[in-house]
């Protein structure tokens, strides 16, 4: 929501994709989030995703709630149209408007007061309905435009900026969407793009339910002593399961890499997914284990990054509508409307 | 026995008690049917509580000679097979009129009434002796008293076996079966009473052409023809039918044979919040995408209906509406969603309605409201009623020009863009208040835009400048001026001489409201007829008005709402417009209507202008 518009002068020499974009081009309008907010991140992180994946922009559609992070979508991708819809209702309108094009690609932004309260229940049924869509939940555990309070996915026991402790069990959306059937499930840090960056390719590649759970730590009201999604807090307990590559077509997206041993998962449009295990017992291909090991990490303090768990064969809602392969909103009279004849039948029926 | 017995010859009121559950739907729908082939008109309505097995429930058959299909009040001949609620439907019952009842078990003498003429048959002890299944002993029953009825009423026999037959088809092992109970019913009353009643039913052409149908299903066929692909729902009485309707209609037309793909999505959501959204999303995104819903859906959709009319994204909200506030009574009629509509969500709204009187008009503004709704960019409601939602009514056979064309309304192409057009999302390029739209996707670099409910500028840049706020809310009231040039144009029906009295109504009151006025006709009071179909108000309906001195706002709510919406929308003179309302929940009838017009009518009157309700 900004008020200054953004130069449009660049570098001449600034590289370019495939398609002759430059990364400006993937960029959005000047962000009015805080100095050093983590949802800013994010978006460079989807500029960058993007860019690297070489997709158009406009072939993105960018749907949002309401919140800090729902104001992101803004941010970036500014060929794109977007979406800035009403509070924890962004996976109800990214799903009907997914029905009516299944040519685009789907990426909804929310926050964790906008899909862990109000939304919750619409997180929940695009996830277990298996909207094909990636959706980024910009989790900071707080409530930033209104200055602080708890949302549903702060930890029980942790404190607020006014030294209130959050009695209340917190929401771990990703849990949520492994038991509700989500076939691509990530955790990221907004302060880690490397490992970041290459989570939301392979989320925009998947053709089924892709949740990523980014903790974004809130420099304004959650970045303090006491509270567990601050920089310093996440950066001490990140444990990550795995390191992500990307890899198209026959380029691969190289990122900075640790050594593990390697799982490569080829999803449905032929993109590979690289994973460098990080730890040798995590199986990323195991729904029922990754609920058990994120539970029992969580019990160590720990929060566990990566990809949690992908499904390469996954199914979406049009193959249970049946849905031609052309978006729904190509349709003409001819395809649409059984014409005159056809009524003067339904009318001989009904006598 | 009384001494006074109606007599009648197709121009009376037949009330079916029942049991819910029993199944004696499909034989009381078999009685209508047989009166329609017989070339009767009649109107038969459901009155049926919220609930599955166990409860009372009623089908009550008007049968009009003279094609007058809003209900009458009262009842002729009343069919009694509840125990339940025996006295009460005894007492409703016309006097010199008929009680038919299952005479199995004696009744006391003084469970009857002098004044009607009773007519009982052992159904029980009949169908206890002709089968052994218990489920058969209950569901032959029904066919049972359909074949004594036909004998009572002087039906044509045949007529009725022929349905039967059409109505078994593809079970056709079932046809024999149930003819003979046909039969067996009808010899039994000639056995049992000798001859015929009083009220006969005789064969004539006063149905022509006409077709059968609830309006859910009417409306959801229109959805079809008005190119719907998205449906986005939440079960609720009286609209469920509505989205199984589009569901049946769409395997019917919109599956392709050789692939098996379906040109059509269709979502049950997890609550009425979700089904606006996804029909707003789909909509956003160039596909024509509706709900249907019932007062409490309209209640939890507001939020977003604010998003719709002030980001501008087209939307078909189908609306049965029951009797309110809150849950009220989920299976009985009323027009009490007009204000709820027309002011949806908070700020200041105003939005596009339509109200059609029958299941033409359902098909017909169904299949409108699509077009509508693109051109306007704006959610656009069809407010139907459970009266004609749920009710098979006899009307017009549907009609589709051949030459009509889907209207997309405002929609910049990637060709457009190319060739140099100037697109501001909220641009208007020709004074109507609509602006131009891209769909998602139209083009790698040009006329993209971001959709808010935040306040925005003619480009779709947020702002919170207050010129700019004025402008583009200000365009918004613009195109509800258009709107009302485009919404369905009032209907007139004039009185026998010239008069400065009218009848103002609109939606399921109009069947009645057609009879009550020629009842007034016949008794020479002169009363003038407008029935409203859209709002915003068209410019005639303001036209009409002004003509009037006196005008009487008859409709289903208790607090007047369209008298409200005329006053508020017209700047009418409130004191010129009299509330004439029903609302306990039952249709509206021509007694009524007559009968409260004529009392504010008469010279006497002294103080014409009050309110009047039954």
């Amino acid at each position: 929501m900004s008020f200054l518009p953004k130069p449009k002068l660049h570098h001449p020499n600034l590289p370019t994709n495939k398609l002759g974009y430059t990364r400006r081009d993937y960029e959005g309008t000047i962000s009015t989030l805080c100095a050093g907010c983590g949802h800013d991140s994010i978006s460079a992180a989807i500029v960058q995703a993007v860019f690297e994946l070489e997709i158009e922009p406009h072939r993105i559609a960018k749907l949002s709630g309401i919140g800090c992070s729902s104001k992101t979508p803004n941010y970036f991708l500014n060929p794109a149209h977007g979406f800035n819809s009403v509070h924890g209702r962004m996976p109800s309108v990214a799903t009907g408007a997914n029905l009516a094009n299944r040519e685009l690609i789907y990426l909804g932004v929310s926050g964790d007061g906008d899909s862990a309260s109000i939304g919750f229940g619409q997180f929940a049924h695009a996830m277990r309905r298996g909207v094909d869509m990636c959706y980024i939940v910009e989790n900071n555990g707080v409530y930033g435009l209104t200055k602080g309070q708890f949302s549903a996915t702060a930890d029980r026991g942790s404190k607020s900026k006014k030294g209130q402790v959050n009695a209340d069990e917190g929401i771990d959306l990703v849990q949520m969407a492994l038991s509700l059937g989500a076939t691509y499930v990530g955790r990221g840090f907004s302060g880690d793009k490397e490992q970041l960056v290459p989570l939301i390719q392979g989320a925009l590649l998947h053709r089924g339910p892709a949740l990523l759970d980014v903790i974004s730590p809130c420099v304004a009201f959650n970045n303090h002593e006491g509270s567990t999604r601050s920089f310093d807090w996440v950066r001490a307990h990140n444990e990550a399961v795995n390191r992500l590559d990307v890899i198209v077509g026959r380029d691969e997206i190289v990122h900075a890499q640790e050594p593990g041993t390697v799982d490569e998962v080829t999803q449905h449009d032929g993109s590979v997914l690289r994973l460098r295990k990080l730890a040798p017992d995590y199986d990323a291909h195991d729904r029922d284990g990754a609920i058990s090991y994120l539970a029992e990490r969580k019990r160590a303090g720990e929060i566990v990054t990566g990809l949690l768990f992908v499904d390469p064969e996954p199914s979406d809602l049009h193959a249970a509508l049946r849905t031609p392969a052309a978006g729904l909103n190509r349709l003409g009279d001819a395809e649409l409307v059984p014409g005159a004849a056809a009524l003067a039948a339904v009318n001989a029926s009904l006598r | 026995m009384s001494s006074r017995r109606l007599s009648a010859v197709n121009d009376f009121v037949v009330k079916f008690a029942n049991v819910n559950g029993s199944g004696s739907a499909s034989a009381n729908a078999l009685f209508a049917k047989s009166l329609l082939r017989m070339g009767v008109p009649c109107a038969p309505r459901n009155i049926f509580p919220s609930n599955i097995q166990g409860l009372p429930t009623w089908y009550e058959v008007r049968v009009s000679e003279a094609g007058w299909l809003g209900a009458r009040g009262g009842v002729d001949f009343m069919i009694q097979m509840n125990p339940q609620t025996w006295d009460k439907d005894v007492a409703s019952i016309e006097p010199g009129g008929y009680l038919f009842y299952d005479s199995t078990r004696a009744l006391p003498k003084s469970k009857f009434r002098d004044d009607v003429t009773t007519l009982g048959l052992p159904l029980t002890e009949i169908c206890n002796a002709a089968y052994k299944d218990p489920r058969q002993r209950q569901l032959f029953k029904n066919i049972v008293y359909v074949g004594a009825l036909s004998f009572l009423l002087s039906m044509d026999a045949e007529t009725i076996e022929t349905l039967i037959a059409e109505q078994f088809k593809g079970k056709d092992k079932l046809i024999a079966p149930n003819v003979e109970a046909f039969r067996m019913g009808r010899e039994r009353a000639k056995e049992t009473f000798g001859e015929p009643i009083g009220l006969v039913v005789r064969k004539s052409d006063q149905v022509g052409d006409k077709i059968f149908i609830e309006g859910n299903s009417a409306a959801s066929l229109g959805a079809v023809y008005g190119g719907a692909t998205v449906c986005a729902w939440y079960p609720i009485t009286p609209s469920t039918s509505l989205a199984e309707g589009f569901t049946r209609w769409c395997k019917k037309f919109r599956i392709d044979a050789a692939t098996g793909e379906q040109r059509f999505a269709i979502v049950q959501a997890e609550d009425e919040l979700a089904s606006i959204g996804m029909v707003l999303g789909a909509a956003w995104n160039g596909a024509r995408a509706f709900t249907s819903t019932s007062g409490p859906g309209i209640s939890l959709m507001s939020e977003f209906l604010g998003l719709a009319y002030f980001a501008e994204i087209p939307a078909v909200l189908f609306n049965v509406q029951r009797a309110g506030p809150s849950t009220g009574m989920p299976t009985r009629t009323q027009q009490c969603d007009v204000l709820a509509c027309a002011y949806a969500s908070h700020g200041d709204t105003k939005h596009v309605l339509l109200f059609p009187e029958d299941p033409y008009e359902a098909f017909e503004f169904g299949a409108q409201a699509f077009d509508l709704a693109d051109r306007l960019q704006t959610p656009v409601f069809v407010m139907l009623d459970l009266d004609i939602g749920m009710n098979e009514r006899l009307c017009k056979p549907f009609e589709w020009d051949p030459n009509r064309k889907l209207d997309r309304g405002k929609v910049v192409t990637a060709e457009m863009l190319e060739n140099g057009f100037e697109f501001g999302r909220y641009l208007d390029v020709d004074g109507d208040g609509i602006a131009y739209r891209t769909y998602p996707g139209t083009h790698p670099t040009k006329g993209a835009y971001f959709t808010r409910g935040s306040s925005h500028d003619r480009y779709a840049r947020y702002t919170e400048d207050g010129a700019a706020y004025v402008d583009s809310v200000e365009r918004l009231l613009k195109k509800h001026a258009t709107a009302r040039t485009l919404v369905p144009a009032p209907q007139m029906i004039d009185a026998a001489q010239p008069t400065k009295t009218g009848a103002l109504f609109y939606g399921s009151t109009s069947p009645a409201m057609q009879e009550a006025l020629s009842m007034l006709n016949k008794d020479g009071l002169q009363v003038d007829g407008l029935r409203a179909r859209g709002f915003p108000f068209a410019d005639e309906i303001k036209a009409w008005i002004e003509r009037h001195d006196q005008i009487f706002v008859v409709e289903q709510n208790r607090d007047g709402q369209l008298r409200t919406l005329l006053t508020a929308e017209l700047g009418i003179d409130p004191a010129k417009l009299v509330s004439m309302v029903h609302f306990d929940g039952s249709p509206i009838t021509a007694r009524f209507i007559h009968g409260a017009i004529s009392k504010a009518l008469q010279p006497a009157n002294v103080e014409p202008r009050r309110r009047i309700a039954s």
